[in-house]
């Protein structure tokens, strides 16, 4: 690898964010194309990152201050991808179903599918069936992501996916779910797409469901 | 401020007079597979060697969640709930946000059981309090409101009053509310411990409530998560706080409550720790 990309991989890998910004800025400067920063460099350490954390050699906090780097990086890589016209993996809204507070899990998801050059929208925590419905109506993303990490609230998934139905837009939208008490067979009961049980995982469903 | 628990003939004390209680948390089939089965299947014998195994290990009060995917709740939380009956005397709590689940497990239940829970969410406590008066029951009142989790200490006390207050408007008493001052997961934020910590004191010292914290939430996503638990406890136990739902199994935190209990004031010429110890050295020539 270019040394310089070398450079930026470790530090996203690392949560090194001053090093990942130093780095990225003297690609840049050194005239590395934009769009091989992004999937050689920062990508490319995401997915390792993402690796580490399946495998259980990576805490939280350590993927959290990765992808802080990596969201550092980007706001100085973003103004130079945009003449290169990039396309984003694909668009994904992301919620945690109504009733339940928790979003760990799911901003570890989004930080990921972010990583993973997704354009990700965020409807935050305790999301009830209709804006889900409203904000596929007007957002038109290619996937749905949904949490739940209660028991209690896991039911709301089915709810809202029978909203979606009946609003006419389940063919419109792929649509993954996860959280703890959350099984592959359950999300097939339902009628999901799919079923991811970290956060690495996530981003290897959404890339499939693209590809679908 | 006193609160009792009760199961037939059988009463646990909760209160910073009495030793720390454990609401033993391992009946519950979330990321569990073999006892979400069976459980799903109406088969409550491994929800039976749960209770026996945690009753052992020092549970004071049974938690039971039978929140399988796609199951009939109320049928499978009464199911389980006569199970665990047949085999342990420890109260139980019952754990659900299905008013439907609640009411059958309640209502099998020869006692004082304790509902887990409600929040300060005013559509949540108008459903939660009248179950509670209906059945004589205690209940678990989580501090998020209408508006999520309150940030800070003093937003918590406030919605700890006002939870209290909307407890009184049914008719149930303070000392049947057990406040869960939340605790969030400190991977995700290096604060939530302290400010967790500072609502625990607050409310002991203004409102003089008894807590009950949902205790191993706070180390996910840490390696040696059982050290961090057991800190967590022993630090929010000076504070004021006086039960918690948490896995008894784990050596390293039923030791650190008995020190707690000890050192609180509440083991009488610390018979209960040295008989503890001298288990520990038993089951150790025994291993």
């Amino acid at each position: 690898m270019d040394p310089k990309l070398a450079t930026i991989y470790e530090a996203v890998l690392e949560g090194d964010m001053p090093g990942a910004k130093a780095g990225i800025q003297a690609a840049l400067d050194a005239g590395v194309a934009p769009i091989t920063i992004l999937n050689d460099g920062m990508i490319a350490a995401m997915a390792e990152v993402g690796k580490r954390f399946e495998e259980g050699d990576y805490y939280v906090p350590e993927m959290l201050i990765s992808a802080r780097a990596m969201q550092a990086g980007l706001a100085i890589l973003k103004p130079h991808l945009q003449s290169g016209g990039d396309q984003p993996a694909g668009t994904v809204m992301i919620g945690t179903v109504k009733g339940d507070l928790h979003d760990i899990g799911k901003n570890l998801v989004a930080l990921m599918l972010e990583g993973a050059g997704f354009e990700v929208r965020d409807l935050g925590v305790d999301v009830s069936a209709d804006k889900i419905v409203e904000a596929i109506r007007t957002g038109g993303p290619d996937i749905l992501a949904l949490s739940a990490l209660l028991t209690t609230t896991m039911p709301y998934m089915k709810i809202t996916i029978e909203a979606i139905q009946q609003a006419g837009l389940r063919d419109k939208v792929k649509i993954m779910v996860g959280g703890a008490p959350v099984t592959a067979e359950y999300a097939s009961q339902i009628g999901a797409d799919g079923y991811s049980p970290d956060a690495s995982r996530a981003v290897r469903l959404a890339h499939t469901l693209m590809n679908a | 401020m006193e609160t009792t628990l009760a199961l037939n003939d059988r009463t646990i004390f909760i209160g910073p007079q009495h030793p720390f209680v454990i609401i033993g948390e391992r009946i519950n089939p979330t990321r569990r597979k073999k006892l979400a089965e069976s459980m799903a299947n109406g088969d409550f014998s491994l929800a039976q060697d749960e209770a026996c195994a945690q009753v052992k290990a020092g549970a004071h009060v049974l938690d039971v969640n039978a929140g399988v995917p796609g199951g009939d709740e109320p049928a499978l939380l009464r199911g389980a709930t006569l199970a665990v009956l047949e085999v342990t005397k420890a109260p139980l709590c019952f754990d659900s946000a299905d008013p439907d689940a609640l009411a059958a497990a309640l209502s099998v239940y020869p006692g004082k059981a304790l509902i887990n829970s409600t929040t300060a969410e005013g559509k949540m406590m108008d459903v939660i309090f009248p179950l509670a008066r209906q059945h004589g029951a205690a209940v678990i009142g989580v501090l998020t409101n209408d508006k999520g989790v309150p940030a800070t200490a003093l937003e918590r006390l406030r919605t700890a009053e006002h939870l209290l207050k909307r407890a009184g408007d049914f008719g149930i008493r303070v000392e049947d509310i057990l406040i869960d001052p939340l605790a969030l997961v400190v991977s995700a934020d290096d604060q939530a411990g302290r400010i967790t910590l500072e609502s625990i004191a607050l409310i002991h010292t203004e409102l003089g409530a008894n807590m009950c914290l949902g205790a191993s939430n706070v180390s996910f996503g840490l390696p040696d998560r059982k050290i961090v638990n057991a800190a967590f406890l022993a630090l929010a136990i000076s504070r004021g706080l006086t039960s918690a739902i948490t896995d008894p199994t784990a050596a390293e935190i039923q030791t650190t409550l008995q020190a707690c209990d000890l050192l609180m004031g509440n083991d009488s010429y610390s018979m209960r720790w040295i008989k503890a110890f001298r288990a520990r050295q038993k089951a150790a020539a025994a291993a």
